[in-house]
């Protein structure tokens, strides 16, 4: 790197950084096509599902929920890379946030729109969802405010609300940017989002204002989120699931797999558009840093909870962790700590083995086992109820897999198409922090935003 | 107002599953087929577990008819998002099959395992399905359903009752279960009736609750062991 250290100047960052919106390559096509392909088993599947009953979904006595619900935490927790982490790195404005946080927010969108897909795909009637809307009408029917699931609706709903305006807010000066170097049909597109933004002294201070507050509001509710979802579980008196410790339990995970996730968008978006001077080494390490110590938290949580139970040795308890530890689900359960701990903790713990290949492969590691630790929350616990005679088994049919699965080619198409859509870092706030940083060494601000980048410059800190 | 309750003497039953066989004529319950029941999608509002106490040769099977405990701190109720299963004034666990979504949260936090869901639209092949019960209705696909203490002969018995301006009378009203069992091992009643059968029974220092460490407060008693 430091053999070449390239000007920054805001025509090469437009280039950079505006060019894939402009020019598609033949892989992308061919790229975004399979996506397609992928995206659309969910809905051929799902609308066989519709058709023939929810019972084409492995699901049963005492099984009533699996693959569904285990994907619908998953992505609820992806949800939490973005914007948590954008919005405590904006807080305490660590300046290397600068070119990660568009990634991170957009993440978070889409995940939340892939996930609230589940609870509706879940549903053994899909079509009457708009029950637990509380809309006045005639037989002055209301939902059932006790239910955590209501809770959680109303979480998500404000969530997914708060996330979308938070990536919005920060996208607004690129549209402009955007709409000022685009023609044909893409302009009226990008003038319409750029809400004819102008770039006054007024607008930028109002920007900039607007942001801080939904940084502040949204770090609540994104841990209200996936405490609630927590509570889907934690409310009920099922043995292993009324934990008392499932709500930062859960978020905890949800930020470790989340920072996974950004990771491995990084490491993509980094060599598809070819961005390696803006997603640098110090990024990923900086990253790596924050999932080593997600790594710690979650395995103290997954210890206390299971030491708790087996030193209280309640025997229903009892039977769902025996079958976790050495009965039918050990090796998903050891894959598990293998995944979520015994590789990444080494991995980014150790300084030589922090590379950008290693953090990747760890992250990948994390999202697999990241959903094997919520399968494994719910699972086991139905399929060993208090009365013996009802244990049961669970193994998911081909549409729930289907579902499930494709959910991912899902989520990548939406993102993929928003790469297009939108520069994936953001251009304004990487020039600003360039001027911070020529600031930093004590230049005078440059009004076309030229800077030198140097590692050091990533991170200057205040 | 009444109380209804129940009582199901372990030490009388055989194991016979008659109760079985007679709820599903009286309530309507599909059966699935041997690869659905494989799967575990039976509907048994009412099923007989069967244990084994003690190790060969002294060994003696026991068995439990299983229906819904109509808590009346029932965990299934607070967890439903459209208020699909509610308590009634007279202390039944009720089931509204059309506000019901399918979200089956109700039977995950039920620790009886006693809630059933219709995974596929029910059919019955002929000629059962010219025996299908006027009095309670068919439950389409997505929605769960359980043990309703035979709702449909309790609002009937009170009916006609009330026409005949009189009070319902103790044993008027007997659930399918219970009117099957060759044994008597299931007693109905109205709790709230200090000489009904069903409560002089359940004070019996034979009874006890199943879970009922729970806090779940189930009113059906067991009654097992020692003198009456």
């Amino acid at each position: 790197m430091a053999a070449e250290t390239p000007r920054f100047t805001e025509a090469r960052i437009n280039r950079d950084l505006l060019g894939p919106l402009f020019k598609t390559s033949a892989i992308y096509y061919v790229t975004t096509g399979f996506l397609l392909l992928v995206a659309m088993v969910v809905f051929v599947a799902w609308g066989l599902q519709l058709k023939y009953g929810i019972g084409m979904a492995g699901k049963n006595r005492p099984s009533y929920w699996g693959l569904y619900i285990t994907t619908f935490v998953f992505w609820i927790g992806i949800s939490h890379a973005g914007t948590l982490i954008s919005a405590i790195l904006r807080v305490v404005q660590a300046e290397w946030r600068r070119p990660i946080t568009r990634c991170a927010e957009a993440i978070t969108t889409f995940a939340l729109v892939t996930g609230s897909l589940f609870p509706l795909i879940h549903l053994g009637r899909a079509w009457l969802f708009y029950w637990m809307i509380p809309f006045p009408n005639s037989r002055h029917l209301w939902p059932n405010f006790q239910s955590p699931l209501m809770w959680d609706f109303i979480a998500i709903n404000t969530y997914l609300t708060g996330s979308v305006t938070y990536l919005y807010l920060p996208m607004i000066p690129d549209m402009a940017v955007a709409r000022d170097k685009s023609t044909g049909w893409r302009q009226p597109m990008y003038r319409t989002l750029a809400l004819g933004w102008r770039g006054t002294e007024r607008e930028w201070v109002r920007l900039e204002k607007a942001i801080s507050i939904m940084a502040l509001v949204i770090i609540p509710v994104a841990v209200s989120v996936h405490t609630i979802v927590s509570w889907d579980f934690a409310m009920t008196v099922m043995p292993m699931w009324h934990s008392t410790i499932f709500g930062p339990y859960f978020v905890v995970g949800a930020i470790f797999s989340g920072i996974a996730a950004l990771l491995i968008a990084m490491v993509m978006i980094r060599k598809y558009f070819k961005l390696e001077h803006y997603l640098q080494p110090v990024h990923f390490d900086n990253l790596a840093k924050m999932l080593l110590t997600m790594s710690l938290l979650w395995f103290y949580f997954t210890f206390t909870e299971y030491l708790v139970t087996w030193y209280g040795n309640e025997p229903a308890e009892m039977t769902v962790f025996w079958s976790k530890i050495s009965g039918r689900y050990a090796p998903m359960f050891w894959l598990m700590v293998i995944c979520n701990f015994i590789i990444p903790f080494p991995v980014l713990a150790i300084k030589k083995l922090r590379t950008i290949p290693l953090i990747f492969m760890a992250s990948c590691g994390i999202l697999v086992g990241m959903w094997l630790e919520r399968f494994l929350i719910i699972v086991p616990t139905l399929v060993h109820p208090y009365l013996p005679y009802n244990y049961g088994h669970y193994w998911p049919s081909y549409t729930e897999m289907a579902i499930a699965g494709g959910t991912l080619g899902f989520f990548v198409l939406m993102y993929f198409l928003f790469a297009k859509f939108s520069p994936m870092i953001s251009i304004w706030e990487y020039e600003e922090g360039l001027q911070v940083a020529s600031k930093h060494r004590g230049e005078l601000p440059d009004p076309t935003f030229v800077g030198q980048i140097a590692p050091g410059d990533v991170h200057p800190g205040h | 107002m009444p109380s209804w309750g129940m009582t199901v003497d372990t030490d009388r039953c055989t194991g016979c599953e008659a109760c079985v066989v007679a709820c599903h004529a009286e309530n309507n319950l599909p059966t699935v087929g041997p690869e659905q029941a494989a799967m575990g999608r039976t509907h048994q509002w009412i099923r007989v577990e069967r244990y084994w106490e003690g190790e060969f040769p002294n060994i003696k099977a026991k068995f439990m008819p299983v229906m819904c405990q109509q808590c009346d701190a029932a965990p299934c109720e607070p967890v439903c998002p459209v208020n699909a299963t509610y308590h009634t004034p007279d202390g039944l666990n009720a089931q509204v099959y059309n506000r019901c979504v399918g979200t089956r949260f109700c039977a995950n936090n039920c620790p009886y395992t006693v809630r059933f869901f219709t995974w596929f639209t029910p059919s019955w092949d002929s000629p059962m399905n010219e025996q299908l019960n006027p009095d309670v209705s068919i439950r389409t696909s997505g929605i769960m359903e359980k043990c309703t203490f035979c709702v449909q002969r309790i609002r009937r018995a009170q009916d006609t009752a009330k026409d005949e301006k009189r009070a319902v009378k103790d044993g008027e009203i007997k659930p399918a279960c219970a009117q099957a069992c060759p044994a008597k091992v299931i007693v109905f009643g109205d709790l709230s009736d200090e000489d009904s059968e069903v409560s002089k029974l359940s004070r019996s220092n034979r009874g006890r609750r199943l879970l009922e460490e729970l806090g779940t407060r189930p009113r059906v008693v067991y009654l097992s062991g020692g003198g009456a």
